[in-house]
């Protein structure tokens, strides 16, 4: 079954406190290759088919749904399976 | 009047927020997240809590509660709609307050007592105080950082549209300090303090929270 993924990711110009926090923690456990942490969010959402029809519903779905726009950019891309 | 209280899965200062309209004056309605119904109500409070567990982000899936379909059409009729704190957070995610609540910028939950200063005494909600007075109430959350772009910010600080502001400490690193803001016809206010629990002497901050729950009988009568 081919699987839709979308991927929600705070803007750049907004502060994002938990990747803040794990970016912290990352010295402490000896990584230090790291120069930014950004945490985001990605949905895996199963569909019997992906058609033009289905990839616009899910579109809708993210922008109004698992994406605030406000504050949150969002991403949808087909896996295949 | 009749004030609707609205209980979701995860609320918690329902009875609070339903205490606060009784002394204030008015009569508490419970109202119940799974209903098309608003039992004739004149005004509605979404209290603070943790709707839905805050899955998917705070407010996110109380938007779309059967009781907000109602709460967002009266809103947009006119209707006196409060929001405190997780209520907020569901106005903005609902479209009818700009702007989003995150994360505190410093991480951690915050409890303590807060001083605010009154910047819109016009609303339903506020006339209560006088403009530029300076209430004492609890505040206590984990995701109480207002921002929005900066166009927003400039056409609601220019409009007059932040409600309170926060004084001496900003306790969640919102931008301008702000506190609460309303809605472009001023009926629908959001405010991250509580006031609710700022209501008798024997617990909390004082009664400077009152009025926020008795400016809607002063707006009746003026």
């Amino acid at each position: 079954m081919p699987r839709v993924v979308v991927d929600v990711m705070p803007k750049p110009e907004i502060l994002d406190p938990q990747g803040k926090a794990v970016h912290g923690a990352l010295p402490r456990l000896g990584f230090n290759a790291v120069s930014d942490v950004r945490q985001g969010k990605r949905f895996e959402l199963e569909v019997a088919e992906v058609t033009d029809e289905v990839l616009a519903e899910i579109d809708k779905l993210a922008d109004t749904f698992l994406a605030n726009t406000v504050i949150e950019n969002y991403t949808v891309r087909v896996e295949q399976a | 009047m009749r004030v609707g209280v609205v209980t979701f899965p995860g609320t918690l200062d329902d009875v609070d927020a339903s205490r606060a309209v009784r002394i204030g004056g008015n009569e508490a309605v419970a109202l119940w997240h799974g209903d098309h119904d608003l039992k004739g109500v004149d005004a509605v409070i979404l209290p603070g809590g943790f709707s839905y567990g805050d899955y998917l982000r705070c407010g996110a899936i109380s938007r779309f509660s059967p009781v907000m379909t109602e709460v967002i059409s009266a809103a947009q009729s006119g209707m006196p709609v409060l929001g405190i704190c997780n209520g907020f957070q569901i106005l903005c995610e609902s479209h009818l307050l700009p702007g989003a609540l995150l994360r505190n910028d410093h991480r951690r939950f915050i409890c303590r007592d807060q001083k605010l200063r009154i910047e819109n005494a016009s609303t339903p909600w506020t006339s209560a105080f006088s403009q530029g007075q300076e209430i004492v109430v609890p505040l206590k959350n984990g995701e109480g950082q207002y921002v929005a772009d900066a166009d927003t910010i400039a056409r609601i600080e220019g409009e007059g549209r932040v409600v309170a502001r926060y004084l001496e400490v900003n306790p969640n690193g919102s931008i301008n300090d702000i506190a609460g803001v309303t809605n472009e016809a001023g009926n629908v206010v959001g405010l991250m303090p509580h006031p609710e629990h700022g209501v008798e002497d024997l617990t909390g901050s004082g009664t400077d929270g009152l009025g926020f729950f008795t400016s809607l009988v002063e707006k009746a009568f003026a």
